[in-house]
């Protein structure tokens, strides 16, 4: 057979072999092409202050997406990334308030970085709450993570009474200063926020294709049931990666309420389905399995780019929103040819 | 059903040259075959050996690759199930084709409700499915869920609903499988009639004896040719056995291997069925090392449920599992493996492989922690041991990076047992290893596992082929019903296994 097969593999590499470039760095091409575009329009665009304030912005979409290509690796979704990224948020603004005990009759005001690491832990603790629903109680991650969905977003209200933390800043006489560090500092001009991401990016990239769990992840994702008798610990897999998720989306929730230096339970609100048109953008599979974070991160620069763009030209904000749509269709469209056509049978 | 006079046995549809593949497996490969008015045609065969494919392609459910069918003596080309329907041929699948959700009666309507000015005239249809389950004898209320009937009420269903669109053909792949013996009786009192009316029946069963009472030709395929054909009255059980399983071709013996100490033992072990029976009933079985033994058995005998127990993916309701002298009933899959008990599951595309990665990423899929150094894997040692596996099980690829699909059957079943093999195991549990898989590969699968046991591994291997288990396996256990029926070693003949397993003789 592999006499039959072999011959038969070059030819039809080079026939394609344009086509099947352009397909499979889709993301990539449209991100040259959208610089291109609003760099003619507008010229404002092309400069490196721009770049960096539209990267900045991205960040937070990006810090998501990641968390959110983990699980769609897995085969499943996270519709409570936006929630949980409020919840944080206000879970971070609560603490830089000060945490009234009433039995010992203080007021205690954390420091940023004990802010940072509960505010993540919170984020993480959801997010297994998500994993647990769906590995041992078999709930579907759709439903389970809409409940969550509501449930934190429902909490972060409660906390606040619909208000918004304002001045996070901190006091020097409380020793709490440097919350908007996050948001506003950079290092050698670069916002701190990108370097978050850009860390974050390294790290999960890394997990993915050197680690064992990132194999175990993939083997999930493509086939769960062949993981689970191969020896790949499925269930912990699945908890793992929506904790991760939970966290990333933590993360996200400080870095946005440090950028704004202000936490209300209303932010991020949608926040999800934009992290899961970029993931679908960067090329990964819905069904699980297949996609990478350099896909993912191209993706949110897509979105990120193309909607900061329409504003620089003066576009209206409605127009951004049929933009974003379409990009959106136009790269599952795109995921269906390249999976529906290559990876069957020859 | 009032029909013009016919001519009894004339040919109204008939295969010529008839070939299917897909991708480099070959189900069909030019297959002739000619169907009769008014009488009853038994396609026999093994498992793999192409019978559902040509009944599907005769059905319209799928197109051949090359060749014709003949209906009439016209040639036609069928573009869907429904086509074919409309021209009066009509299948029974093997797998139940129902939805559980649905009442007996919308099932039975599927498709093809019947209109009333006012929407579907439920009435009608309920009047239709109360006849007909007069005449099939079953006491089933046409508004029943499905999924509240037992299995043989359900395979009841499905022949109701092929009679209920009046077809000149009826296709029935093993349409027994499910019944009890009364209301097998039915169903060929069901079949006399229909061919006394002119229908005509394709027969499809395990069960050789039974279709012998019921058949008029006998067909018999092997590896997706045509092997023999004959009336009934030319033929007995010996001749359907021996054309079925052909002799020219050699899985291998025995090794002459030196049996270890006992390497896998179960002790009166039970798996419960949701519904309340024992799919595998107190059994008990000792695996020495280097020792190959093969578990034969129908569908249904419990041969699956007892190799996923002892693998980790089935809990047991009673008994003990001992691998090596130490019990591991508590252990999980992974911990199982570690300790050298492997699965090779019977179902690899549902089972054994992940489609989205590469051939390399599914041989190491089972070994990741032999090649992570510290926190990440290791490329090199990955490579070592990717390239290792392609060379012992001899999977024939452009490399370890080709795509999982674009191999053949037989190679992906190597590359399924490759991985398996790669964890080092020390018992290695293959559940129809053989399964849609060509001879060639068989042969070398076979010889594979004959390697294994020389070098010191239990092997145990389950097969619903008698000439696959009258080949490597030192040991042949008959397993019916979730117990053990009879066990031989390898000087056993045919119609010995074929008779403890419940299939032919007994009845």
């Amino acid at each position: 057979m592999s006499a039959t097969t072999a011959p038969a593999h070059p030819a039809r590499k080079s026939n394609f072999s344009i086509g099947r470039i352009l397909l499979e760095g889709r993301a990539f091409f449209a991100l040259i092409a959208i610089i291109a575009v609003f760099s003619f329009l507008s010229p404002n665009y092309f400069t490196l202050s721009n770049f960096l304030i539209m990267s900045s912005q991205v960040a937070i979409y990006g810090i998501l997406s990641i968390g959110m290509l983990l699980v769609i690796l897995n085969g499943g979704i996270d519709l409570s990334v936006g929630s949980i990224l409020a919840l944080c948020g206000v879970v971070a603004g609560a603490m830089m308030q000060g945490v009234e005990l009433d039995w010992a009759g203080v007021i205690l005001y954390p420091p940023v970085w004990a802010v940072v690491v509960l505010t993540i832990a919170v984020g993480g603790a959801v997010g297994a709450l998500n994993g647990v629903l769906i590995s041992v109680f078999k709930v579907p991650p759709f439903v389970a993570t809409l409940g969550v969905m509501y449930v934190a977003r429902g909490v972060a209200l409660l906390m606040t009474n619909g208000l918004t933390y304002n001045n996070l800043r901190g006091a020097p006489e409380l020793g709490n200063t440097g919350f908007n560090w996050l948001g506003f500092n950079r290092i050698a001009g670069v916002p701190i926020s990108v370097i978050v991401l850009a860390t974050i990016a390294i790290l999960a990239g890394l997990m993915l294709s050197r680690s064992a769990f990132g194999r175990w992840l993939y083997a999930s994702g493509g086939n769960e049931r062949a993981a689970e008798l191969s020896g790949v610990p499925t269930r912990r897999v699945k908890i793992t990666v929506y904790t991760i998720s939970g966290a990333l989306a933590a993360i996200a929730g400080l870095v946005l309420s440090s950028q704004l230096t202000s936490a209300g339970p209303t932010a991020g609100t949608t926040y999800e389905l934009t992290a899961i048109a970029a993931v679908v953008i960067g090329g990964a599979a819905l069904t699980g399995g297949r996609g990478t974070v350099r896909g993912t991160m191209l993706g949110a620069f897509v979105i990120g780019f193309l909607s900061a763009g329409l504003v620089i030209i003066g576009v209206s904000s409605y127009w951004q929103t049929v933009f974003t749509g379409a990009v959106i269709v136009l790269a599952v469209l795109m995921n269906s040819i390249q999976y529906g056509r290559g990876g069957r049978k020859s | 059903m009032s029909r013009a006079p016919f001519t009894k046995g004339e040919v109204v549809l008939a295969a010529r040259q008839v070939a299917k593949s897909y991708g480099n497996v070959h189900a069909l490969k030019g297959v002739n075959f000619d169907i009769h008015r008014g009488q009853v045609t038994t396609l026999f065969g093994e498992n793999g050996a192409g019978k559902s494919t040509l009944m599907k392609i005769l059905s319209g459910v799928i197109q051949p690759t090359t060749g014709e069918i003949v209906l009439d003596g016209q040639p036609v080309a069928f573009g869907s199930a429904n086509e074919a329907r409309d021209r009066g041929i009509s299948i029974i699948h093997q797998e139940l084709s129902l939805a559980p959700n649905l009442s007996v009666r919308d099932n039975i309507f599927m498709g093809r409700e019947i209109m009333g000015p006012t929407g579907v005239n439920f009435a009608e249809e309920e009047r239709q499915v109360r006849r007909l389950m007069e005449e099939l004898e079953e006491d089933i209320d046409p508004l029943t869920p499905v999924e509240e009937l037992r299995l043989g009420q359900q395979q009841i269903v499905e022949i109701a609903r092929a009679l209920s669109v009046d077809s000149r053909i009826l296709i029935m792949d093993e349409p027994t499988s499910a019944l009890s013996a009364s209301e097998v009786e039915v169903l060929f009192k069901v079949i006399r009639d229909l061919t006394a009316k002119g229908v005509s029946i394709v027969y499809i069963s395990h069960h050789l004896e039974e279709a012998l009472t019921i058949t008029d030709h006998a067909v018999v395929l092997r590896d997706g040719t045509m092997t023999a054909y004959a009336p009934r009255a030319e033929i007995d059980l010996e001749w359907i056995v021996r054309n079925m399983v052909g002799e020219n071709y050699d899985l291998g013996a025995p090794p002459a291997t030196t049996f270890g100490e006992v390497a896998l033992s179960v002790r009166n072990l039970s798996v419960p069925d949701p519904a309340g029976f024992d799919l595998v009933d107190k059994l008990s079985l000792d695996v020495r090392a280097g020792e190959i033994v093969c578990i034969y058995g129908l569908m249904g005998a419990g041969r699956t449920e007892l190799l996923e127990t002892c693998a980790g993916r089935l809990t047991a309701s009673g008994g003990e599992i001992v691998l090596e002298g130490r019990e591991i009933s508590h252990l999980s899959i992974a911990e199982r493996i570690s300790r050298g008990l492997a699965l090779v599951p019977e179902d690899r595309q549902r089972d054994g492989l992940v489609q989205t990665m590469s051939v390399g990423q599914n041989l190491s899929l089972a070994s990741i922690s032999s090649f992570t150094r510290g926190l990440f894997t290791s490329r090199r040692a990955e490579r070592q041991l990717i390239e290792h596996s392609i060379k012992t099980v001899t999977v024939k690829t452009a490399g370890g990076h080709a795509a999982i699909g674009s191999l053949s059957g037989g190679n992906q079943q190597k590359v399924v047992i490759g991985k398996m093999l790669a964890t080092n195991p020390r018992v290695i549990m293959l559940d129809e290893p053989s399964r849609g898989i060509d001879i060639g590969a068989k042969a070398e699968v076979f010889k594979l596992l004959a390697k294994g046991a020389e070098s010191g591994l239990a092997v145990i291997y389950t097969t619903s082929e008698v000439s696959e288990g009258l080949s490597i396996a030192h040991r042949i256990i008959v397993m019916h019903k979730g117990r053990i029926s009879a066990e031989f070693d390898s000087t056993v003949t045919k119609e010995k296994i074929m008779a403890a397993s419940g299939e032919s003789v007994a009845a």
